[in-house]
């Protein structure tokens, strides 16, 4: 913050606290906050998978196995597991905080904050419903 | 006042007297625990008996003023409701609110917050006064719905103190003052909500929040700073989507 104060015996100077790098861990909404932010990179690893699977399907079934036999491997397994959990993290901090983004009326009167956060769920679980039907179809 | 218990609590409280030392340091104080002191009382029992030297502000003593706010072991509190024994057996560490420039003791700098609100035009604007004889602007019980909640602002600055993007980004306008905006905005009444949104559409304004959302959490009069904030995004972003695809559209 800034000030243009003065230093004189009768304006004495302000002290000023600086700001610890480990500001975050100083409560739970802090480090809940920084674990959202970082949760960006594992949401970007599993694109990047994707990226790798589509890149694997266009060279070929040879390919294709290298890639799925990669993805088997212990490292792979508990990256995934790590990646899903913040991804995971991520979607319902993301869910639950849309309530206080939307104010939806319906006849003037604001809907009450589950039922925002609720028709978000619904429509991740309908979906996945979707996507899931259509991976174990064949 | 008569004493219903015989024991005591400990407070560490922030000294901090520029005209002998440098920087800060705790001084500690032995104050009975009665059951209906907050912590604003235990200082004042401080000032009266112990050490009329302690600085620190006050006045309404009812949550009404938004003048006594400290940390309270940690957290940014009103001290006139934050009873002692929520903190028992103590110790019960007050500091002043964190991330503004400290004056003494528990008394903290306040200008820059004050220049901050006054940026974001937090008054009804209008385009033309309608005349007096044509009597007041009315409004429907939906319409001061729609901003009552964040007219109930006491200007406490709590939610400053919870906010770290105010501690890393000194220019960041601030959780309340974009929250008072967003009253103004939303008043039936009003028409300044272009004015508002030229001044908080910036890095240093709506965007410069990343959603930690604590400054909710910590708002004595249950505003949601951090609601309005993402609200207001909403409104921004819709709104430069607008004259991106409608250039000529009436701004």
């Amino acid at each position: 913050m800034s000030t243009d104060a003065h230093y004189t015996p009768y304006h004495p100077k302000w002290y000023r606290r600086r700001v610890s790098v480990w500001w975050w861990l100083k409560n739970r909404t802090y480090a809940g906050f920084v674990l959202r932010e970082l949760s960006s990179v594992f949401v970007a690893f599993f694109a990047i998978v994707l990226l790798w699977e589509i890149r694997a399907v266009l060279e070929g079934p040879e390919a294709y196995a290298q890639f799925t036999a990669r993805l088997q491997t212990p490292l792979f397994l508990a990256l995934d597991l790590v990646a899903f959990l913040f991804v995971l993290f991520h979607a319902i901090t993301w869910f639950n905080a849309a309530p206080a983004a939307m104010v939806v009326r319906v006849r003037g009167k604001r809907l009450p904050d589950w039922v925002v956060a609720g028709s978000n769920y619904v429509g991740w679980f309908l979906l996945s419903m979707v996507i899931a039907g259509i991976l174990l179809r064949g | 006042m008569s004493r219903a218990t015989s024991s005591t609590v400990t407070l560490e409280v922030t000294r901090y007297r520029p005209e002998e030392e440098t920087e800060p340091t705790l001084q500690t104080y032995e104050v009975p625990l009665e059951q209906d002191w907050v912590v604003l009382d235990a200082l004042n029992y401080i000032k009266d008996r112990q050490d009329g030297s302690l600085s620190y502000r006050w006045s309404c003593r009812m949550g009404v003023c938004g003048s006594c706010g400290m940390m309270v072991n940690g957290t940014p509190k009103l001290t006139c409701a934050a009873f002692l024994t929520d903190y028992a057996p103590g110790p019960i560490r007050v500091e002043p609110l964190q991330f503004f420039p400290i004056m003494r003791d528990l008394i903290v700098d306040v200008t820059d917050f004050l220049s901050k609100l006054k940026s974001v035009k937090p008054w009804i604007i209008r385009d033309t006064e309608r005349p007096l004889a044509e009597g007041e602007y009315r409004q429907t019980p939906d319409e001061l719905d729609a901003y009552q909640q964040f007219s109930q602002c006491i200007n406490c600055m709590l939610c400053y103190a919870a906010c770290p993007v105010v501690g890393l980004e000194p220019d960041f306008i601030g959780p309340a003052s974009i929250a008072l905006a967003q009253r103004y905005n939303l008043d039936s009444r009003d028409e300044g909500a272009r004015e508002r949104l030229d001044i908080l559409s910036t890095h240093d304004g709506i965007w410069g929040c990343t959603f930690v959302g604590e400054c909710t959490k910590v708002c004595p009069k249950h505003v949601d700073p951090a609601g309005a904030i993402q609200q207001y995004k909403l409104t921004s972003g819709l709104d430069s989507l607008k004259s991106l695809l409608l250039p000529w559209g009436a701004k």
